[in-house]
């Protein structure tokens, strides 16, 4: 099956590389079993689309893994960071009562 | 996280690396969520001091991360009314699949025998990977931030938004896909898969 269609030409209606599409987050997360990754395996070693597929959206991913916001946060007040430790001191104090 | 678990033994030395921590990480979920920088710096702030005001409840410091988001997700609710840049709407994964968008380009340069310049692509792609965030509609980008953003599991996203997880996989995959679309023009065509 693999050979027969090793040279398609590329069509993102096929039935095949659809079925494919709905997995790929799964398969790319490690969370289908052996089976279901070894058919997905070998559709996409024979087709060309799917394997640019498979290429363009794990390095979209990837770019999300990367991603820091250009903005920042600013420095917290003085008087909030007082108040958090006073709180962080408080919870403390009753996690050892309790 | 190491730190969380040192300030419930007491640590003061683990305080302000905490602090900093997740101050940002929900800094830049809201920012994402929101939009607006001093939304997100009061939603940093409001997270952080509910945080220390019920830290005797955090039984498991392994889940912390699961617990300060659950927080921040309420404080950034709070604000919606303010998010205005994406219409909610449902993606079909039929809208989502490689189209005509993207293929064409990548053909026009391997037809000129021209490879897109790796560094240029990378430096467009952080730029407009913000811009193609923000632009997905919010139940799919509350799970991409999470999982793929913040690294999160698919367990804990689904507990910060109370999802099921398999609501989760079909949000985070079409939230994938329609960045991937989004970006298209981005990712490099031909760089490394050679066409036939
Ligand atoms: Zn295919």
């Amino acid at each position: 099956m693999t050979a027969q269609h090793s040279n398609h030409t590329h069509s993102a209606r096929d039935p095949r590389c659809l079925e494919v599409f709905a997995r790929l987050s799964e398969y790319l997360d490690g969370e289908l079993d052996e089976t279901d990754c070894r058919l997905i395996e070998e559709h996409i070693e024979g087709c060309e689309p799917c394997v640019e597929f498979l290429r363009s959206l794990r390095r979209s991913i990837e770019a999300s893994h990367h991603y820091a916001a250009k903005v920042e946060p600013g420095r917290i007040p003085p008087e909030l960071e007082e108040r958090l430790k006073q709180a962080w001191q408080a919870a403390l104090a009753r996690r050892r009562s309790a | 996280m190491e730190w969380a678990r040192r300030l419930l033994a007491g640590d003061a030395s683990a305080f302000t690396p905490f602090v900093e921590s997740i101050q940002h990480r929900v800094f830049q979920y809201t920012w994402l969520m929101c939009g607006q920088r001093e939304d997100a710096e009061e939603v940093a702030q409001e997270t952080l001091l509910k945080v220390f005001e019920n830290f005797d409840q955090l039984q498991d410091p392994e889940r912390v991360r699961a617990w300060v988001f659950r927080i921040a997700k309420n404080f950034c609710l709070m604000k919606r009314r303010r998010s205005v840049f994406a219409p909610e709407r449902e993606l079909s994964l039929d809208e989502l699949l490689p189209g005509t968008e993207d293929m064409p380009r990548s053909t026009q340069l391997e037809d000129r025998g021209e490879l897109p310049d790796e560094r240029l692509l990378r430096a467009e792609l952080g730029q407009q990977l913000e811009r193609a965030l923000r632009e997905l509609p919010e139940t799919y980008r509350s799970v991409v931030l999470l999982r793929d953003v913040e690294g999160l599991s698919t367990a804990e996203t689904a507990e910060i938004l109370d999802l099921s997880i398999d609501a989760v996989k079909q949000r985070l995959h079409r939230g994938r896909l329609a960045l991937r679309k989004s970006l298209a023009r981005y990712l490099g065509g031909n760089g490394e898969g050679k066409q036939p």
